[in-house]
């Protein structure tokens, strides 16, 4: 089918238009020095000879490197399942209750507070500065969109499905798992995503009550490519970047092929 | 009947009771800010001494005193630097993304042609890589355009980023485009239709990223702790927590100040914020 008529090259051209700023920007700076990277990650540092794989061996073979994921995996595979589960938790009830306005801002409220601000309380109570403190301080922060998130998910549940089971004798439990888990679908992954997103924020907290060597449990991916770039050792950030962004690009390739299928 | 409405309200309170512990570390900020320093002193003595034995903290001091606040505001004119750092930067970056970002939300909501999912969906991408990803990016262009170890280092990135897109996009989808296409059926061209029609009904989104983009570059650390050495540059949220316990009535204060802004953001802008929120899960 050829679409050439001139209503299509109008919005063509306008979308080209609106969007050449943006595009323009995002290539020069992000675009384009990624590609820089990749290149730099397969060449030397100061003379920049090509080198191949060797940076990338460097990078899995080091032990700062393999502690940093394991501690991520760790943090993410903790904090993740338990802010969905608990968001819903607290969704579940609430979304049965009128006027929840005050209720939802207090919730929210922590995503309001700047790290600095609150890092001087967490310092006072939670010196010791270990896993389960920044766990605790993740869920503080990240609860109230979880919950927010949800309780718009339920509510959009068209009321007559829920009125359909109730008239075939389903009762609570029963749909709850059948009728409103399966409709949460689209919830579910949004959620998921931005808690990922936001889990790399937790460097924050972590960074501003325990500097940039916090002790062995804690030290993230995050605070390691920190490192490397105050220490210029560019070559393994490049290598390490561009194995963190390959693998992240297709986690989020195939969230969005279960996201389309679902659709 | 009854009975179920009694209910009700034992969880509603019930809610309203954990929203208020989530909260509390607000009021102990605040406390802290009135406390003299002698009180700090003993109420803090366990943070001195490394961890042995438990904070006390009392929600009322004793003798509540006004004189941190006095020595912040009157003594200490670097402070306000750094204030006005925060502030310039974060009006710089949202401005920017106002300026770079509603243009290519429209583009994406309005007009569907060859490309524009595949482009759409490099938008997500970038949208969800942490900055550590895009780290060394940054650098190299920052560096190549002798921007490193000035504000701009900071400012120009964002507000490129894809996120505030993501956000304004979902308000101008839920504009009907039978809406656009009567306009241009009158003649209207597509800039006017923009202009007079997109930008005044789809203000929702723009708010929402406004919101969600304040409280997020006002809180911002990792650029600027990677990009800006000179400490005059910084914005609060990274020098606050260089403030020692020493001075904790000094920091305590800053940090009572450095609420302000995005309290009063998220207080006014909370329909928005929630709204934002939403949006953020909507997908194409």
């Amino acid at each position: 089918m050829r679409r050439s008529s001139a209503i299509y090259r109008r919005k063509r051209r306008a979308f080209a238009g609106f969007l050449f700023c943006s595009l323009s920007g995002v290539t020069v700076f992000v675009l384009l020095p990624f590609l820089d990277v990749i290149k730099r990650s397969l060449t030397t540092a100061v003379t920049g000879d090509f080198i191949g794989g060797v940076n990338y061996r460097r990078v899995f073979e080091n032990q700062a490197f393999r502690l940093a994921v394991q501690n991520t995996l760790r943090f993410t595979g903790v904090c993740i399942p338990l802010l969905v589960i608990l968001g819903l938790a607290v969704a579940l009830p609430l979304s049965r209750l009128r006027e929840t306005e005050l209720i939802k801002s207090l919730y929210l409220f922590p995503l309001a507070l700047p790290t600095a601000t609150v890092v001087i309380v967490w310092r006072m109570f939670f010196y010791a500065a270990d896993f389960e403190s920044l766990v605790v301080s993740y869920i503080w922060r990240n609860l109230g969109y979880t919950v927010v998130l949800w309780v718009a998910g339920i509510k959009g549940i068209p009321g007559e499905i829920l009125e359909a089971a109730r008239v075939d004798g389903a009762g609570r439990l029963q749909s709850l798992l059948r009728v409103e888990l399966p409709n949460l679908k689209g919830s579910f992954y949004t959620i998921v995503v931005l808690s990922f997103l936001n889990s790399f924020k937790i460097y924050r907290e972590a960074y501003l009550v325990a500097g940039s060597y916090p002790k062995q449990e804690i030290y993230l991916l995050q605070h390691l490519f920190n490192n490397w770039f105050v220490n210029l050792e560019l070559d393994k950030l490049a290598a390490a970047a561009v194995c963190v962004g390959g693998v992240l690009f297709v986690g989020i390739m195939l969230l969005q092929y279960f996201w389309d299928r679902e659709r | 009947m009854k009975g179920k409405h009694l209910v009700e309200i034992c969880i509603k309170l019930l809610f309203i009771m954990m929203g208020i512990v989530i909260c509390m570390p607000v009021f102990f900020v605040i406390t802290g800010s009135v406390m003299g320093s002698y009180d700090l002193e003993e109420c803090l003595a366990p943070v001195f001494r490394e961890g042995q034995g438990f904070v006390t903290w009392k929600l009322i001091p004793d003798y509540p005193t006004i004189e941190h606040y006095g020595k912040l505001l009157f003594q200490t004119p670097q402070f306000f630097v750094l204030f006005w750092n925060s502030m310039r930067m974060t009006g710089l970056i949202l401005a920017g993304q106002l300026l770079v970002g509603v243009p290519a939300a429209w583009a994406f909501a309005v007009y569907q042609v060859r490309g524009s999912r595949l482009l759409f969906g490099l938008y997500i991408v970038l949208m969800l890589m942490p900055f550590q990803v895009t780290m060394l990016s940054s650098y190299l262009v920052l560096s190549r355009l002798s921007l490193l170890n000035t504000q701009l280092a900071v400012i120009l990135p964002a507000v490129f980023s894809t996120f505030p897109i993501f956000l304004t996009y979902g308000g101008f989808r839920e504009l009907p485009a039978e809406l656009f296409e009567a306009a241009r059926i009158d003649g209207a061209g597509e800039l006017y239709i923009f202009l007079r029609i997109g930008l005044p009904l789809g203000k929702g989104g723009m708010l929402s990223a406004f919101v969600l983009g304040f409280l997020e570059y006002w809180n911002m650390l990792e650029q600027p702790l990677a990009f800006l050495e000179d400490q005059a540059l910084w914005p609060l949220s990274l020098y606050l927590p260089q403030i020692s316990w020493t001075q904790a009535g000094f920091a305590f204060c800053a940090s009572v100040i450095m609420l302000l802004p995005a309290v009063f953001v998220f207080i006014i802008g909370q329909d928005y914020l929630e709204q934002g929120i939403v949006y953020a899960g909507l997908k194409g």
